[in-house]
């Protein structure tokens, strides 16, 4: 597909990096000449400096024969002017990031007369999933696929647990439910194994696909204890907070919010007032200890800066805090915060840039299988990808057991008119089957038919 | 440095010219030339054999950098150049392989100077070889590698090596995908050749030296396939070869304009319509000059436009001895020399695009200097030029002249007169072929000493990589492993 993406910052470059190895032809217009120049070095695309609101600048670009603009820079009208004009010269669909709350609310109203095909908030996405998150604590992270009815769930093995030392062949005995252990994380390795004698240890990061309603089954039989979360102090009072906060207090947590900034505390006393708003420096260990950042169930940081939330998550973790939740920008170095006392991390450009990838995708539809959608998983080392099974495929029917993966891949699940299979050997790929794959990012997975070895 | 990556290059480069060799073989195996046959089929043998080093060193990272670019560049030239001498001297035609080196990287730089004296005695297949060598020496070897190979998902590594083997001050790709680009760009240049042998042919000529000469014209070479060049053609034969030489000088990206309908960016193309107006300038100036010489105004203005076109485009094909002509119509076709072609074009030379951003930028520094605060940029085609793509059009003159002198000085030594001298260097590094008087359009390379041989050689190659890749060759920091 003809691919414009307007903004190369944050959300834009992990789009452009994404869409350009996934095949398709990018052309990124950004006004600043040095990242532009960055980014040609890289990826194999085309960039055009200038505004890309101008006419001038899109035709450059050729928006008018284009599939989809992306418009990702940092002004929301900037962006809805963008869409409108690629609109009018005839590009086929339009995205938008809208980051004013205010603006999204109206937007539901204006999206024919913008002709918008899709917005995206980033704080109000990730929002949401720091709230999904909260749901189930002590999983690291959590996704779901099949329209929501199986997930996979990033855990760790503690000593007692008694997953300890189990091979994976006896996992469904001790757990007495259907669950299949997609990827395991030892130290530095990732392992994607389909034999059943890999044996689980202590210390171990395991990501584990299961339908939804066997989950908090699962869950039970591990012994974990799901703990209600009553109290949350949320460090920070960005845009997220406010969309957050909300969301907590509307479920009935007690939410406390500390922010720097006296001004920007008055709005957020007026937009929430349920909250416990407090003028303080949220990274003073001070403020924290007075605050009661001991007896609090969760802590959240969303500061601005990367370092402080960090630090303030890892002496929540210090403390004993039952749950704590970081928000990052930089992704890069998120393999460095492995054992470092950061339980959970999310990151508004990577949501952000995975939910479009996941409308690009399903736009994509190439050989009649179309890529449903793409969950990074463990770091963004292993990728769990949505397909649905074409008529073409020649594996349909075959068990699954007769058939040759290539190495560090494997179906994680099937969902077949509505109902989830957890696969063994035995089941087979049928047409129009929903089917999750799980393998190493690098392997680059198109296409179902890219799983499986040739012969 | 990613020397991994650049054997990695270098090897598929080889695979390529091995694979191009084929057809030589087969064409000197149908006329049974045997010598021939058999050194052309054991050469594209050995150097698929060479190729298979790339089996063994995997590079671990694809990831290259512009430095890299241009190593791989001027590397894979001296590779193809190498390998590409040794049917030649096997097969017997060229016994001394400085010669047979000579010869190569002329085809593959598409100059066309030769040291032959006599080319209808050199066998078939290996004229059919030395053609082709202008041919794929003209868009880029590794423009065409990167046509049908398709490299790395997304990652972008070989932007750099296309822009380092593409002339012109700013190399930019067509399509957000390089691989489609180059594919544009071959779609253009094979579609251009072909109608060229299509119009050889109806003209009459046989179809060996309608496919040789259209090789010769797309790559701007010279190469022909009779000792008198193009003169014993009709003047049919020879116009058309006139107006498909002005075709090869322009810029590729103007016809993939008219292939979109984008007439407009075409009208407005300055480069374009400097390149015209000097061609049709010198065309009248000429033409002026030599009418006495010929029969008829329609003669002068016939061979004038033949002359002029193929000096410009630095293609170097002749139907007249322009030695002879008044020194006003030599100085003039020297100048053209020098000048070139467009860039982005199968030509050489310093690029009308060059010297047009060159002229532009002058006049704003005497802008300046009448009024010290005027504040003003350079515009190429209604763009903004940025100021380093100036400041880099000027070191790439000074190069381009320093190496010039340089190689003048050396080729002095062989004590021919000054005329040779001077313009059998801005011949080969220019790209052309033939100078004026011993190396004229009648003449040939073949008295000078084997010093001057590969002295202009790497002339060549620096002229058509445009000096910057072969200079980093002697750089040892760029050598460095990083």
């Amino acid at each position: 597909m003809k691919i414009v993406i307007v903004g190369d910052g944050k959300v834009g470059s992990a789009l452009t990096v994404q869409l350009a190895k996934e095949g398709h032809d990018v052309v990124v217009i950004d006004s600043n000449r040095m990242v532009l120049q960055e980014t040609q070095q890289y990826l194999d695309v085309n960039v055009i400096h200038g505004n890309g609101a101008l006419m001038r600048i899109q035709k450059m670009a050729d928006v008018d024969n284009s599939d989809l603009l992306i418009a990702a820079t940092s002004a929301d009208e900037t962006n809805l002017l963008c869409c409108m004009l690629a609109r009018r010269l005839g590009c086929k669909r339009t995205i938008a990031r809208v980051r004013n709350p205010e603006f999204s609310a109206q937007l539901y109203l204006l999206r024919e007369d913008l002709g918008l095909n899709m917005f995206i908030n980033p704080e109000g996405t990730t929002a949401r999933e720091i709230y999904r998150l909260l749901q189930f604590p002590s999983f690291l992270k959590r996704d779901s696929f099949a329209k929501g009815r199986a997930e996979i769930v990033e855990l760790e093995i503690r000593e007692d647990s008694p997953l300890n030392g189990v091979r994976l062949i006896d996992l469904s005995k001790v757990v007495k439910v259907k669950v299949l252990v997609c990827a395991v994380v030892r130290g530095n390795e990732v392992f994607i194994s389909n034999s059943g004698g890999f044996t689980l240890a202590a210390g171990d990061r395991i990501s584990v696909t299961a339908s939804s309603g066997d989950l908090a089954k699962f869950i039970r039989s591990l012994g974990i204890e799901r703990k209600k979360i009553r109290d949350a102090m949320i460090i920070g009072g960005s845009r997220i907070a406010v969309y957050l906060a909300e969301s907590l207090v509307q479920s009935g947590v007690k939410v406390k919010l500390i922010e720097i900034d006296e001004e920007r505390c008055n709005e957020l006393a007026i937009t929430l007032p349920k909250v416990n708003v407090v003028n303080a420096d949220g990274s003073d260990k001070n403020v924290l200890d007075s605050e009661g950042i001991a007896q609090t169930d969760a802590v959240i940081t969303l500061t601005d800066i990367d370092e402080i939330n960090l630090i303030i998550s890892m002496y929540a973790n210090f403390l004993g805090v039952y749950r704590g939740i970081t928000k990052i920008n930089r992704t890069e170095y998120s393999e460095v915060l492995n054992d470092k006392g950061i339980d959970c991390v999310v990151s508004p450009k990577d949501l952000c840039s995975s939910e479009i990838l996941r409308y690009v995708r399903a736009l994509d539809n190439r050989k009649g299988e179309t890529m449903l959608s793409l969950h990074r998983i463990v770091d963004d080392r292993v990728e769990a990808l949505e397909f649905r099974a074409g008529k073409d495929l020649p594996q349909l029917g075959r068990p699954l057991s007769q058939l040759h993966f290539k190495p560090n891949t494997l179906i994680a699940c099937l969902s077949r008119r509505g109902k989830i299979i957890i696969p063994q050997g035995s089941d087979c790929i049928e047409e129009d089957d929903t089917v999750v794959v799980v393998s190493l990012s690098d392997h680059g997975v198109n296409h179902l038919g890219d799983i499986f070895a040739e012969g | 440095m990613n020397r991994r990556m650049i054997l990695q290059l270098v090897c598929y480069i080889l695979r390529v010219e091995a694979l191009c060799m084929l057809p030589a073989a087969l064409i000197s195996l149908f006329c049974r030339e045997w010598p021939a046959a058999i050194a052309l089929s054991g050469c594209a043998a050995g150097i698929a054999a060479v190729s298979l080093l790339s089996f063994v060193f995997r590079p671990k990272t694809r990831q290259i950098s512009p430095k890299e670019g241009f190593v791989i560049v001027a590397l894979c030239w001296i590779a193809v150049s190498v390998f590409g001498a040794m049917p030649f001297c096997f097969s017997g035609a060229i016994p001394s392989y400085v010669d047979a080196l000579f010869e190569t990287v002329s085809g593959f730089t598409t100059t066309g100077a030769s040291i032959l004296p006599e080319v209808e005695v050199v066998p078939k297949g290996l004229l059919y070889w030395r053609s082709f060598t202008h041919w794929l020496g003209g868009m880029g070897v590794l423009v065409f590698l990167l046509a049908i190979v398709s490299m790395g998902k997304g990652r972008n590594s070989l932007l750099h090596v296309m822009r380092a083997e593409s002339p012109g001050p700013q190399v930019d790709k067509l399509v957000p995908r390089l691989q489609n680009s180059a594919k544009i760009l071959y779609a253009i240049y094979i579609a251009l050749t072909l109608a060229q042998i299509l119009f050889l042919l109806a003209g009459g000529m046989p179809l060996f030296d309608s496919v040789c000469t259209a090789f010769g014209t797309a790559g701007t070479g010279g190469f022909g396939v009779k000792n008198d060049s193009l003169g014993s053609y009709s003047p049919y034969l020879q116009g058309v070869c006139t107006v498909f030489m002005a075709l090869f000088g322009i810029n590729f990206s103007v016809f993939y304009l008219l292939l979109l309908r984008q007439f407009s960016r075409v009208l407005h193309n300055q480069e374009l319509w400097t390149y015209l107006g000097i061609m049709g300038g010198a065309i009248a100036l000429i033409t002026w000059n030599v009418l006495p010489r010929f029969e008829s105004f329609g003669q002068a203005l016939h061979h004038t436009a033949f002359q002029v076109s193929s000096i410009m485009t630095t293609t170097g094909f002749s139907t007249v001895d322009f030695n002879l002509w008044p020194t006003f119509s030599k100085v003039i076709l020297v100048t053209l020399m020098i000048i070139g072609a467009c860039a982005g074009s199968t030509g050489g030379g310093i690029k009308v695009a060059r010297l047009l951003l060159i002229l532009k930028a002058t006049r704003r520094s005497v802008k300046r200097m009448l009024s010290p605060r005027s504040v003003a940029v350079v515009h190429m085609d209604g763009q903004r030029t940025e100021e380093d793509v100036i400041a880099n059009t000027f070191s790439f003159l000074t190069a381009y002249f320093l190496l010039s002198a340089a190689s003048i000085l050396i080729v002095a030594l062989d004590r021919f007169s000054f005329e040779t001298s001077f313009t059998a260097v801005i011949a080969c590094i220019s790209n052309i072929g033939p100078g004026l008087d011993v190396v004229g359009p009648m003449g040939n390379y073949g008295g000078l000493s084997v010093l001057s041989k590969l002295v202009l050689s790497l002339d060549m190659l620096a002229g058509r990589l445009e000096i910057f890749p072969m200079l980093m060759l002697f750089i040892p920091a760029a050598w460095k492993r990083s």
